[in-house]
């Protein structure tokens, strides 16, 4: 069960480059145990830190202005590269509630919804034009002056908190029909 | 009839649809790894959910496994990784679901194996918590990469809700050159479109380029959509595919071959078929390509310069330690490798040992090579592969991932520059500081051996 997502105010930093993959999100090295939790102190870590856990003062997450951020925004095919969750579990951890970018990672993007977290596609202008304090209406589908558009099931998912499996599960008469079914057809997949 | 086999498998899979925008599709197979499949073994089995179909659930072991031949059940190549070995090892077993462990005979990479044991075959919904999952549409599956928490819906449901993506044909026209590979036409393509080119897109590759490709090389062409942000990729199924599928372990069996294989026949797009986007691409055009930078988009000709560096590529050539307009075929390298879901299939480590042959590696370079799985470990072991490979210097490891991006442990050196037939160049993918060149097995092995990028035929 996320928490739902409505109206939302938050600081956004800005990390504008494209193409920042999951291993960027979170390397492999910081997935240390089998578990969703324990991951925000990984997040950006080959930027974050100088080195060991030095904290880098240049990277934007360690700057006075955005320490407290919890809305991300980016450029072109953010979260792309391997499907590691954990880049959207230490995402979450750390406190984000919302990812603004020009494009999405498709695998990332699915995650983002599944775990509570808002992915918004912008164009680069609109998104320079935001400022650092951000105001999000799911319902209205507005970031700032800025209309965005969301898939209905994402919309429906992340307003209600919904968990899927849950959803699912209640149409198993359908899925019984479709398992039944097919095993006839395709008798030698079963 | 104006479908795409893409429309086709859809609808043989839609359960129904769903308020809104998304179809509830039915999942046949679905597969996972100690590194993303763990958690969601772990999580069902917390929330005490059992999944629906557990004899057509996979487990393999093989992202953070030790590579060394004389690996132990448990050893990993990742500091301390050896609990999601021994935890998804239980898991597994208390979710009763077919477990393919670390010793065992046939183990690999899930993308290497699933083709291999037929566990994939044409118009069957695949799923893994793993991006190059889409190299399985190779053999006209739908398959796709997903998160774990999805791969716990698709357990315990037998269904994922999935919106349908748009759809791109990409016609590959004409023939590939002599010496020109799948992993270049992939590189070709990526650098064509650039990294977000089929952002979202079910891509079906088709044209008489395609038509000529193995199977295995369709595993390859299939492998790399991911590079340029698909959705996933297919391929029309023929007689190819059903060849490489008999006889396999989970393949139809004997008494349902010829529905099966009739089944497969009716899978392929219509001619008047509507694509959402449809590009061609000149297969004579093709050249063997390298990476210059950090996406795999930044690719080039290996005849070619490294561009000059600008505003658009300064942070990708400075970590690349490259100021741009330096040969490409002339670059140094200190580590060469061949492996990973991308090109360690036989007919990889056959190309490569065909450079090899005779050569030694050069002076100062760490070469490694790990099989894609231990059955083609040990089919390159009886065709004489692994002596050519050891004979020329050539590490020869076990079947696993972790070469491929940094695991922990021991890796190239930092600032090393590493010609890999792996499928991601990031920063630090292949360890901190590691820069990688991505391009096919031969041009790797030809590379080992001169000490610089090189052609197969640079060899001398």
């Amino acid at each position: 069960m996320n928490a739902p997502f409505l109206k939302y105010t938050g600081i956004a930093a800005p990390l504008m480059v494209d193409n920042i993959d999951t291993d960027q999100i979170i390397p492999s090295r910081e997935m240390k145990s089998v578990s969703k939790t324990g991951l925000s102190g990984g997040l950006f870590a080959g930027q974050r830190y100088v080195s060991g856990r030095t904290v880098n003062p240049d990277f934007v997450l360690n700057k006075a202005e955005f320490k407290d951020a919890t809305i991300l925004l980016s450029g072109k095919n953010f979260g792309c590269g391997s499907s590691r969750e954990h880049a959207v579990w230490a995402l979450k951890e750390y406190g984000f509630r919302a990812i603004i970018a020009e494009s999405f990672g498709e695998i990332f993007y699915n995650n983002c919804v599944r775990n509570g977290i808002l992915p918004i596609q912008l164009s680069n202008d609109q998104i320079t034009k935001l400022g650092r304090d951000v105001t999000i209406d799911l319902s209205s589908q507005t970031v700032g002056n800025f209309h965005f558009d969301i898939p209905e099931g994402d919309k429906a998912m992340l307003i209600g908190g919904l968990d899927p499996i849950a959803m699912t599960l209640s149409h198993k008469a359908d899925i019984d029909q479709h398992f039944a079914r097919d095993s006839q057809q395709r008798p030698w997949l079963y | 009839m104006n479908q795409t086999l893409f429309d086709k498998l859809w609808d043989a899979h839609r359960v129904k649809s769903l308020d809104g925008d998304e179809d509830l599709i039915a999942i046949d197979r679905v597969f996972l790894h100690e590194r993303t499949g763990s958690v969601a073994l772990m999580s069902l089995l917390e929330a005490g959910r059992t999944p629906r179909h557990p004899e057509h659930v996979f487990c393999t072991m093989d992202h953070i496994v030790s590579t060394d031949a004389g690996r132990g059940a448990d050893s990993s190549r990742t500091p301390d990784g050896g609990v999601f070995i021994t935890a998804t090892r239980e898991a597994a077993k208390q979710a009763g679901i077919n477990l393919i462990d670390v010793l065992d005979a046939e183990q690999g990479i899930v993308h290497v194996i699933s083709p291999e044991l037929g566990i994939v075959q044409p118009g069957l919904a695949l799923v893994c918590p793993d991006s190059h999952t889409c190299s399985q549409g190779a053999l006209g599956a739908l398959a796709w990469g997903i998160g774990s928490t999805d791969a716990e819906h698709a357990i315990v449901t037998g269904c994922l809700r999935v919106k349908k993506p748009p759809q791109m044909r990409i016609q590959i026209d004409g023939k590939l050159s002599a010496g020109v590979t799948a992993k270049d036409l992939a590189l070709h393509i990526i650098k064509t479109f650039g990294a977000a080119g089929a952002r979202r897109c079910a891509v079906e590759y088709c044209g008489e380029a395609v038509n000529a490709l193995s199977v295995e090389e369709r595993l390859t062409l299939c492998n790399m959509a991911v590079e340029f942000a698909a959705f996933t990729a297919i391929i029309a199924s023929d007689d190819k595919t059903a060849d490489y599928l008999k006889g396999k372990r989970f393949s139809p069996s004997e008494a349902h071959w010829g529905a099966a294989t009739d089944y497969w026949k009716n899978l392929q797009s219509d001619a008047d078929a509507n694509y959402d986007f449809v590009h061609h691409i000149d297969a004579t055009a093709v050249r063997p390509t390298v990476t210059w930078g950090t996406s795999p988009a930044q690719a080039a000709a290996m005849t070619d310069a490294v561009p000059i560096l600008d505003d658009d590529n300064e942070k990708a050539l400075n970590y690349m330690g490259l100021s741009g307009g330096e040969r490409i075929s002339a670059l140094k390298i200190d580590g060469a490798f061949i492996g990973s879901c991308t090109n360690a299939r036989l007919s990889d480590l056959r190309a490569a040992a065909t450079v090899l042959k005779g050569q030694k590696v050069a002076d100062g370079v760490t070469a490694i090579c790990v099989p894609g799985s231990m059955s083609v470990r040990r089919a390159a072991e009886a065709e004489g592969i692994d002596r050519i490979f050891k004979d020329a210097g050539f590490v020869w490891g076990a079947a696993g991932c972790a070469f491929c991006f940094y695991a922990g442990g021991d890796t190239f050196a930092r600032g090393s520059r590493v010609i890999s037939s792996t499928n991601r160049n990031f920063e630090g993918r292949q360890g901190p500081d590691v820069r990688t060149h991505l391009a096919s097995p031969a041009v790797v092995a030809a590379s080992a051996v001169m000490g610089t990028i090189c052609a197969p035929e640079d060899v001398s």
